[in-house]
């Protein structure tokens, strides 16, 4: 790990100025289980670090209207045990629950896992599954025009997630296939019924979380895992590693998919 | 009464779960410097320099050195010497401290820099500008033996190290010859990382005004070390260098061998004349800790029409990897191939094993060593043989078991077994396992959608290493006895000090028990001593589950040397003949008599000998015994384990792990226990979990635990271990050995047990690990 300076600003505006005077060298530090793993293996050298620890007001979780707002600073736990979410979006609070371990849970947050943008991350099915935005310090971005590629989003460099607001659900769920090395997910699928329909997200899948229209489509009509069983999806755009090639991970979409259906519908 | 077969707790635990344990980083010496070491990106590449100006210029450097500095020092040896067919020896291709001209693996050692800290160290490792010219390279077996493939040792032909038999040929044709059925399979044996918790780590410090080195290391056997070190590599005399082994957190084989880094560590703090330290980060160990198993093999089983065993033909390759590391030669041979009779009479055994080397990490012992590698592939083949020939699994075991009656019993690879009940074992297990229910069980799983199945192995192995001079003539260039000194203090507590290193093994605790029950006295009253040569007097270390069969032997024997001389101190102040004294419960007592003294108050009368049969024995109380063992000791039983299959998705569950054992006597059941339990853990690792991948280029692809999968408690079910004890006849403990049954009985069960599971699908066998993209693999292609 290189040596980088350390920042600890109190307010969200103290931050942006950290960011902007290390001219776009500097990086956020939340729960720093992404971030500090990156660090270690020098994959990244940024000259600053700027923590958000001080900085007030970004982890709250409250219904906003037909949204449920959790700030960016609200770690896994906090989420997977609030009972807000769980009485609103249960999937949410059960996806929170499986991500990691213990200490990562603890530690890691919902805006540095969407920051991060991590393709095998679970929240980022979550995020797109349910069509929910992302509030940033300047702006609003909608899920589907948030993950942009592998790690990618349109953040800029001195940009600051501090909340997320997901659309309630009339149904929802997630299943997930974890790695059995790294618990990362080798897909996960997020369904969910929603007032802006129907949507299925798959994540660990593909170089970045993805929609799967057509099944989006079946179960529109028809919400239930029968009317997905024949959709199959292509292994072509599909990661591959000594864990999961291509064609295994698509046929686990499928399965994931029906059990995500499944289990929103109880 | 007695502490002997109580479960008392460890006593090491408390320093090691209260955060006091002494470990060899947390070793501190003034002035100390750090190294880093410059490793090999490529698996095989032409060294044509190595430019370290700029990285000296860096903050901090106090040296680099590379393989031109170390000219003169011996090269990494190895302690095992096998024999071709033909008679001719082993190739054994130098292993420089540091490369000269190649680098032979990813991860092999290119050069050491020195600097004032850890991070200074590892920065300037990365200004070390060495010009690699990339070479082809071979990373597997079928690799290596291929038509043409690069030679990865100019001097070993074809890559190959050794090609070796055991048994006759010719009874195993003629079996084959009359046979009525032939059973046959391919096995493959994944390589394993062993994962030890601790990384590997050294320290050494030498002080010129009295030429003392002491090296610090992360190693099951310091005194071995030592020998390799001193006498082989650095030219250091034993008295001036010392080794000490302190606290060591896990081993499992891979801190058994003299390693480049602790060589070099070692040779640059005698040059520096300054303290130097290394520890190795995860990727490190990931790369160049000797790794595990990688065999593969063809098995074939002849058979009569009822059944029995006539004849068994073994046909294995090992890999050796890039160099020859301490024991490897020995592990795919004489603790392979003496393996092969397993619990069965089977007549006639042939086994060749030819070794190559390839462009990837050395291979050694690894938790059971070259015993779980048969293991897998005999029990395999028997549930193979029963599914070819119709037979119930279990019948076709029982016929062919060697009788209880039938011991001592011949093999044909060599083994003479003392003693055994393989059929009460494999009986209690049916029991404990509930296998005649499980059928219903299969059914109830099938209502919920998952695919249930059984497996079994009966299996036994050979460790209490060794006769020394049986293992000269197989090829060990050391030793394998044990030494044991017992120091009892003038008020009659006593410290034990054991050629043994306890690395997790519950020394400490176990030790003691026996020390105390021999004399009588309080387990409190005994301290266990290990892991420092200049304490210690010569012993061979702890693998191969040793350390109760050879070591504790060498206690007892030093004990009885302390109660022989107690009791001539005891007849002198009872004025009784030698003869008529009797010592029992920490008494010496004039026979026939009430007229006795304590342990304690002999003791005492040692070390202050005013009334002392001074012209007969000298003062103090102090033995020494080296115990060599007159045999291997035989420990085995039988493994089931039950699991159930997501046929959508090829996850396995382990639903239950059953194990009936006979270890021996057994002195702690709780340590048993817990050894019984971490050996099962890896042994599924093994066959679910753990495979240790290079690709084509010899790029280690499974280098962290982000795609290498260790096994983890909530992967593992609760296990039921019963114990069914025949004493091992020529050891005066009568303990077998306990530290490898898991990771040796385990496996082949699992793997059974997934056969079996899916073998409704017409699945017939999966290679390990069983990962879950393998199962749905296997269930396809079986589905056409
Ligand atoms: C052992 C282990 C297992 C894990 N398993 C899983 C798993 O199963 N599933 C899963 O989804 N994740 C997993 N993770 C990742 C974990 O969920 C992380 O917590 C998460 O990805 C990042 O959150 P963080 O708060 O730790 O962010 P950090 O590591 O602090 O930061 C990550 C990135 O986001 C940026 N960032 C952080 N906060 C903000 C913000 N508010 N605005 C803009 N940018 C920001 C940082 O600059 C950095 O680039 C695992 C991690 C570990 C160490």
């Amino acid at each position: 790990m290189q040596n980088f300076e350390f920042h600890r600003p109190k307010t969200i505006a103290e931050a942006v100025a950290a960011l902007k005077s290390s001219d776009g060298d500097g990086k956020l530090l939340a729960g720093g289980q992404s971030l500090i793993p990156v660090l270690k293996h020098e994959l990244a050298m940024p000259s600053a670090l700027i923590s958000l620890a001080d900085i007030g007001g970004l982890d709250e979780i409250r219904l906003d209207g037909d949204n449920l707002a959790i700030g960016a600073k609200c770690t896994h736990a906090q989420v997977a045990s609030s009972d807000v979410v769980k009485n609103t979006i249960g999937a949410l609070a059960k996806l929170a629950g499986h991500i990691g371990d213990p200490q990562v849970r603890n530690r890691g947050t919902l805006g540095g896992s969407v920051a991060h943008a991590d393709p095998a991350a679970d929240y980022p099915a979550a995020v797109l599954g349910l069509g929910a935005t992302i509030k940033t310090d300047r702006r609003a971005i909608a899920a589907d025009d948030f993950f942009t590629g592998f790690f990618e989003t349109p953040l800029e460099s001195d940009e600051i997630v501090t909340a997320v607001l997901f659309p309630k659900a009339e149904k929802a769920a997630y299943a997930k296939f974890a790695s059995p090395a790294s618990k990362y997910a080798i897909v996960g699928v997020f369904v969910a019924k929603t007032g802006g329909g129907v949507r299925v997200a798959v994540t660990g899948a593909g170089p970045k979380v993805f929609r799967v229209t057509e099944m989006e489509t079946a179960l529109a009509s028809n919400f239930s895992s029968d009317a997905i069983k024949d959709i199959a999806v292509s292994a072509d755009d599909l990661n591959s590693d000594v864990e999961a090639g291509a064609e295994y991970r698509a046929h686990l979409v499928g399965v994931m998919a029906r059990r995500a259906v499944d289990a929103a519908n109880g | 009464m007695g502490s002997i077969g109580q479960p008392l707790k460890r006593k090491e635990d408390h320093r090691f779960l209260t955060g006091r344990g002494k470990y060899t980083d947390d070793i501190v010496r003034p002035n100390q410097a750090y190294a880093y070491f410059v490793r090999s990106p490529y698996a095989h590449a032409k060294i044509n320099g190595i430019d370290k100006a700029e990285a000296e210029k860096a903050d901090g450097v106090v040296a680099i050195f590379t393989g031109a500095d170390l000219e003169g020092i011996g090269g990494v040896p190895c302690g095992w010497q096998i024999h071709n067919k033909d008679g001719t020896p082993m190739a054994e291709p130098p292993h420089p401290a540091l490369c000269t001209d190649k680098a032979l693996f990813v991860g092999d050692e290119v050069a050491i820099v020195i600097a004032e800290t850890k991070a200074q160290a590892k920065a300037a490792a990365q200004l070390v500008m060495v010009d690699y010219e990339p070479l082809p390279a071979v990373s597997s077996i079928k690799a290596a033996i291929a038509e043409g493939a690069p030679l990865v040792h100019a001097d070993a032909a074809n890559n190959r190290c050794f090609d070796w038999h055991l048994g006759e040929k010719d009874p195993v044709d003629a079996a084959f010859a009359k046979a009525d059925h032939v059973v046959e399979m391919d096995v493959v044996n994944n390589r394993l990382v062993p994962n030890a918790m601790e990384p590997r780590s050294a320290i050494c410090e030498y002080d010129p005004s009295s030429d003392m080195t002491t090296l610090w290391t992360t190693s099951q056997n310091p005194h071995l070390i030592r020998l390799l070190l001193g006498a082989f590599v650095l030219q250091i005399p034993e008295h001036k260098l010392r080794v000490i082994a302190p606290d060591v957190g896990g081993g499992f084989g891979s801190k058994i061998y003299l390693y480049a880094e602790e060589t070099v560590v070692t040779w640059a703090a005698r040059k520096l004349a300054r303290p130097v330290k290394w520890t190795a980060e995860r990727t490190e160990s990931f790369q160049a800790d000797a790794h595990g198993r990688d065999q593969i093999g063809h098995a074939r089983l002849a058979l009569d029409k009822d059944g029995n065993f006539l004849g068994l033909h073994i046909k294995n390759k090992a890999n050796m990897g890039a160099y020859l590391s301490t024991f490897a030669p020995a592990v795919p041979t004489y603790l392979h191939g003496t393996l092969f009779a397993g619990v069965y009479k089977t007549p006639a055994i042939y086994v060749e094993v030819e070794a190559v080397f390839t462009n990837t990490a050395p291979v050694d012992a690894y938790r059971g060593a070259g015993r779980p590698e048969a293991t897998y592939q005999l029990e395999r083949l028997v549930d193979k043989a029963a599914a070819q020939l119709g037979m119930d699994k279990i019948e076709l075991r029982r016929k062919n078991m060697i009788p209880k009656e039938a011991f001592p019993y011949q093999t044909p690879v060599a083994l003479q077994y003392d003693t055994g009940d393989f059929i009460a074992c494999l009986d209690l297990g049916l029991k404990s396992a509930d296998w005649d229910g499980f059928e219903a069980r299969r059914e109830e799983a099938k209502k919920r959608g998952k695919l249930r199945g059984i497996g079994i192995s009966t299996y036994l192995e050979a460790c209490g290493i060794a006769p020394s001079a049986l293992v000269g003539q197989l090829g060990a260039r050391a030793g394998l006895y044990e030494s044991a000194t017992i120091r009892v203090h003038p008020t009659g507590s006593v410290t034990v000090f054991t050629g043994t290193h306890s690395h997790g093994q519950g020394h400490e605790t176990a030790f003691a028990q026996i020390v105390a029950d021999h004399f009588g006295v309080d387990f409190e009253a005994v301290d266990i001593q290990h892991g420092d040569t200049s304490q210690t007097a010569f012993g061979m270390g702890t693998y191969g589950s040793r350390s109760l069969a050879v070591g504790g032997s060498a206690i007892v024997k030093a004990a009885d040397k302390v109660v022989a001389k107690g009791k001539k101190i005891a007849a002198h102040l009872l004025e009784a003949s030698e003869a008529d004294i009797e010592f029992e419960d920490g008494k010496f007592t004039v026979k026939g008599t009430d007229r006795s003294k304590t342990f304690g108050e002999v003791a005492l009368t040692a070390y202050v000998p005013h009334n002392y049969p001074i012209e007969e024995v000298e003062p103090g109380l102090e033995e020494t015994a080296f115990y060599d063992p007159k045999n291997f000791t035989y420990p085995g039983g039988c493994h089931i384990c039950e699991l159930e299959v997501d046929p959508e998705t090829g996850m396995i569950e382990v639903c239950n792990i059953t194990v009936a054992d006979d270890v021996g006597r057994v002195i702690n059941p709780m340590i048993v226990e817990g050894q019984i339990h971490g050996g099962v853990a890896q042994g599924v690792g093994q066959a679910l979990y753990e495979g240790c991948i290079y690709d084509d280029d010899g790029q280690l692809l499974t280098g962290s635990y982000m795609n290498y999968t260790m096994p983890r408690a909530a992967d593992l079910p609760m296990m039921t271990v019963g114990n069914h004890v025949t004493p091992c006849t020529h050891n005066p403990v009568g303990a077998k050995g306990v530290g490898e049954v898991g990771s040796i009985g385990v496996t082949p069960a699992v793997i059974n047990a997934v056969v079996d599971a899916l073998s409704p699908l017409g699945v017939k066998d999966i290679e390990m690990p069983a990962t879950p993209q393998r199962v749905w693999a296997a269930i396809r292609a079986a589905q056409g």
